[in-house]
């Protein structure tokens, strides 16, 4: 599924072993967990996609990769060091989804700021051109849109010329060309071996940006492959009709039927066999009005990372 | 387009945790790019210094040197002491806005960058104190050994720190860039209280019974005692105490503020 045989040799550019992080635990309570057993591996070069709903321990995942939490069970470890050593050889930068500006300093001071921390770094010229802000060089980081101050902190990233990339949300406030022209630039140097890995919530940015797509709900990694392996896995597919009386029953012992509900007269049955569900349906019972629908990325992500996940555990077991 | 070494073994930590000039340049022109900060802290007391510092007082002999003299050290700590506290409130302004955390991202060490601010509020307390004595020099009413002179601005400098860190207390329990609105007019009151605007001796026997407990009073003491050759033993107490105190405040709000980064 990785490229990592490009890179054989090399230690991976994220590796989280059995990462748990809890909050606020004292002696008398546990405090919330916010992340467990996540076990995860990116390569040089991947592009990966973090996708789950708020709470489902995104922004604690990438917080402890970039050494700004440490976990309470578990082993993080970025390109085979502790994360603190490898955001100070300049091997991550990440570009955070709101604040971590000063208003009152031009675009470019804020770059030279930022590159006078590193040991090494790219010219502020090349990456304000990266970043697509060349002309807004001289305005006050305060008078800048929401995209452009976007696009302020990409350029940041960009000076150490770091070989993990970290992005929360990183189109939020971009108009469409933004967003187009930032995504262009992020592939490019995940072509040069870049490892990339996004927050989003556009599920549709994940599909058509990402190689990988790890969904995380719960704090659990709940599902983790191609956009197409993340789409055939909900693949499910729905079938409804119309069946007063319907035996629910009958319906769930047929193979693939994930579950089967009524709606009225309706019933609403997810299966990853539908052909099976409707020949039952069309010679065994008097089921009309059949219909059989398919879904998209925006399904799975519902079904994957809904309260109930009827076959999260059985997901995991398939991809991982 | 350049790349860095892309070896993960082969790249370097950069030395001194990330201190560097470029990085105490940038921080000083943002003091000192503050309108507010220029007119409180360089204007004012420069103002201050003219309309006491004259007059024909001003030519009466106070130890080593005279009552100009005296003004102008009172002056140029009043301006140091208001710069080293909004540089001070700064650092929490910096850490709501989020730069904090962004700072953690990039290899400067917390060690640094609190060496930093502490460089930071000392170099434009340097300006501010320069500023005031600049002038003084320039009037030719102050009359003042060159040795006093220097020793005056050296006890200034030491005794404003003990407002960087009243800055960064004060930063952190006033939400918001408002913390300057309270910091300046209460730096003001606290100067007229500790003798800086007016001499103790001018005030009744209560309210200068009162100023001996305000943080000003005792840094004031110290700063111009190698120009009045006097120094209360209460005055030094004064002076670590509140040192001691804003110190505490601040190291205090600071930690109960890590947690979240």
């Amino acid at each position: 599924m990785t490229t990592s045989t490009t890179f054989a040799g090399r230690p991976p550019a994220i590796r989280l072993s059995g990462v748990g992080k809890r909050f606020g635990g004292t002696g008398r309570s546990d405090g919330v967990l916010a992340v467990h057993g996540l076990d995860l591996v990116v390569e040089p070069g991947e592009m990966v996609a973090f996708l789950g709903p708020n709470g489902a321990g995104k922004t604690t995942t990438i917080d402890m990769v970039l050494g700004l939490s440490q976990p309470t069970s578990g082993d993080v470890s970025v390109f085979g060091m502790a994360p603190r050593d490898a955001v100070s050889r300049g091997l991550v930068a990440a570009v955070m989804q709101s604040g971590g500006l000063l208003k009152d300093l031009t675009v470019r001071e804020t770059l030279r700021y930022t590159a006078s921390l590193f040991a090494a770094s790219r010219p502020v010229d090349e990456a304000l051109a990266a970043a697509g802000i060349g002309d807004l060089s001289g305005r006050k980081v305060g008078a800048c849109s929401g995209g452009e101050q976007q696009r302020v902190r990409f350029a940041m990233a960009l000076l150490s010329d770091p070989q993990l990339l970290l992005l929360d949300e990183p189109t939020t406030g971009m108009d469409v060309e933004g967003r187009r022209a930032f995504w262009a630039t992020i592939r490019d140097d995940a072509a040069r071996g870049r490892a990339v890995v996004f927050a989003t919530h556009y599920l549709e940015e994940a599909d058509r940006y990402a190689d990988r797509i790890v969904l995380i709900a719960h704090g659990e990694v709940v599902a983790d492959g191609t956009g197409a392996e993340i789409k055939a896995l909900a693949s499910g597919r729905t079938v409804r009709a119309v069946l007063p009386g319907a035996d629910l029953a009958a319906l769930h012992r047929l193979p693939g039927v994930e579950r089967a509900t009524t709606q009225g007269d309706m019933i609403v049955v997810r299966t990853c066999d539908s052909d099976a569900v409707a020949r039952y349906l069309l010679t065994e019972t008097g089921a009309r009005d059949l219909e059989i629908e398919t879904h998209g990325l925006e399904e799975a992500f519902v079904t994957l990372t809904s309260d109930t996940r009827p076959q999260a555990t059985s997901t995991e077991g398939a991809l991982a | 387009m350049s790349t860095l070494e892309t070896d993960p073994a082969t790249r370097r930590v950069p030395p001194l945790g990330g201190f560097n000039r470029t990085l105490l340049g940038i921080e000083l022109m943002r003091v000192l790019r503050n309108r507010r900060t220029v007119i409180f802290a360089l204007a004012f007391p420069v103002a201050m210094f003219f309309v006491f510092g004259s007059g024909d007082q001003g030519e009466q002999k106070v130890g080593v040197g005279n009552v100009a003299a005296y003004i102008m050290v009172s002056m140029a700590l009043y301006g140091g002491a208001l710069i080293a506290a909004a540089t001070g409130a700064g650092v929490a302004t910096e850490r709501a806005q989020g730069w904090s955390r962004q700072l953690r991202t990039t290899p400067l060490h917390p060690v640094a960058y609190v060496l930093v601010k502490a460089l930071v509020a000392l170099s434009a307390g340097v300006v501010a104190i320069v500023a005031v004595n600049v002038v003084g020099a320039a009037k030719g009413t102050v009359d003042l050994p060159l040795g006093a002179w220097i020793a005056c601005g050296l006890t200034t400098l030491v005794c404003i720190l003990s407002f960087a860190a009243l800055g960064v207390f004060v930063g952190y329990l006033v939400p918001g860039e408002n913390a300057m609105q309270i910091l300046g007019p209460g730096l003001a009151l606290l100067s007229f209280l500790g003798g800086l605007f007016i001499p103790l001796d001018q005030y009744s026997a209560v309210i200068r019974d009162i100023a001996y407990w305000t943080p000003m009073y005792g840094v004031a003491e110290v700063a111009r005692a190698p120009l009045t050759h006097e120094l209360p033993w209460f005055a030094i107490v004064n002076a670590l105490a509140w040192l001691g105190l804003f110190v505490a405040g601040a190291a205090w709000r600071m930690s109960a503020d890590t947690a979240r980064v």
